[in-house]
């Protein structure tokens, strides 16, 4: 399904497996709405939905702790909502959970027209939370990065979806 | 209006092997609850998270019975937790929201429309299987072991007596019972679970 300089939801959704995943906690967004119909197919993945980002730490908190693999699922408007949240629920418990943040308003070239890019990378900074970018299907990788990470320092570790599915960045 | 400490006690014998998220009402449930390991007190992470967490408690263990002590406050932060739930209508789970119309901690300034609040019709407009609202002690003692044995997600909204702390956190008596660490550690080792 790959393709050069594309990011193919269905090498996302195999890079996530690998580590257990149980539940995808998430949030619409039009970066994922692709991933959403592969996960829904899924019969070894529970989706929790959440009507704000904020609640996705805490709910993920608690799956953790009750023995599951919870992953996160928002855009990165919802990431910076979440700002308490995350730290309390997530920093505050050592909960290893890894964040797929649909990057909205990214650009390669650098030139944003959109503050929740703008915003964005300096937001997980002030957290102190490690970030990896991934925008093509040669990047995937680095999710496995994100979870191992995450699973040995127990805490979020964030993945930017620079691309949508179908690669309306470049 | 009823006290929290007293709920708690008409609580406790119908508890059988429930995890209890204390929440705020650690400081009496820890004087009462007999079964430490099944007790998750966390403090107050993030308020406004209560609710979302013991949903991932109850979706994570299935089997077992989740019981939350909520706030109205806290609940109020998110209401939008209330629809969560219902969406994954888990039948193991008991929210109870102990309602002191103020924020408690705070100095006890009133929540929004403190007074004016069904937050049992709002559970069950959400979805909720089932929802309860008191404002004595003596309709709940005859109604809580129907409660604990129903399929869930069950509300139970109490109206309390407010218990107002007001003095600056760095001056206040330490949290009892143990730290948060130790009582999630507790919890997992109890569970099993090793993820």
């Amino acid at each position: 399904m790959t393709t050069e300089g594309s990011l193919s939801p269905e090498i996302v959704l195999a890079e996530m497996k690998k580590h257990g995943i149980t539940h995808v906690v998430w949030l619409p967004d039009s970066e994922t709405n692709w991933l959403y119909t592969l996960m829904k197919a899924d019969p070894t993945i529970t989706l929790v939905p959440v009507p704000r980002e904020g609640l996705a730490f805490s709910c993920a908190a608690g799956l953790y702790i009750g023995g599951a693999k919870p992953v996160i699922l928002i855009q990165n408007t919802g990431l910076m909502e979440s700002g308490d949240s995350m730290r309390g629920w997530t920093m505050g418990l050592n909960i290893p959970v890894v964040l797929m943040v649909g990057y909205r308003g990214y650009t390669r070239h650098g030139v944003n027209r959109d503050t929740a890019a703008t915003y964005t990378e300096p937001f997980l900074n002030a957290f102190h939370i490690q970030y990896y970018l991934v925008e093509n299907s040669e990047d995937a990788p680095r999710i496995s990065v994100a979870f191992e990470e995450a699973q040995k320092n127990k805490r979020p570790v964030a993945v930017l979806v620079g691309d949508e599915y179908h690669g309306f960045n470049r | 209006m009823m006290k929290m400490e007293e709920i708690l006690k008409v609580f406790a014998p119908h508890r059988g092997d429930a995890i209890v998220v204390s929440g705020r009402a650690n400081r009496h449930w820890d004087k009462i609850s007999t079964n430490k390991n099944r007790d998750l007190s966390l403090g107050d992470p993030a308020m406004g998270g209560h609710a979302s967490f013991a949903l991932g408690l109850a979706l994570a263990q299935p089997n077992k019975k989740i019981v939350l002590f909520d706030s109205e406050g806290d609940l109020q932060m998110s209401m939008g937790a209330l629809s969560m739930i219902a969406d994954q209508m888990p039948k193991n789970f008991v929210h109870f929201v102990l309602d002191n119309e103020c924020y408690g901690t705070t100095g006890g300034q009133p929540v929004p429309n403190a007074k004016n609040i069904a937050y049992d019709v709002i559970a069950k407009g959400c979805g909720y299987a089932s929802s309860y609202a008191y404002t004595n002690l003596e309709s709940f003692q005859v109604n809580v072991k129907r409660i604990m044995e129903e399929n869930g997600p069950v509300f139970v909204a109490m109206k309390i007596i407010p218990e107002i702390e007001n003095l600056p956190i760095g001056q206040r008596a330490p949290r009892l019972g143990k730290t948060k660490e130790q009582s999630v550690a507790d919890l997992r080792k109890e569970l099993g679970v090793n993820n």
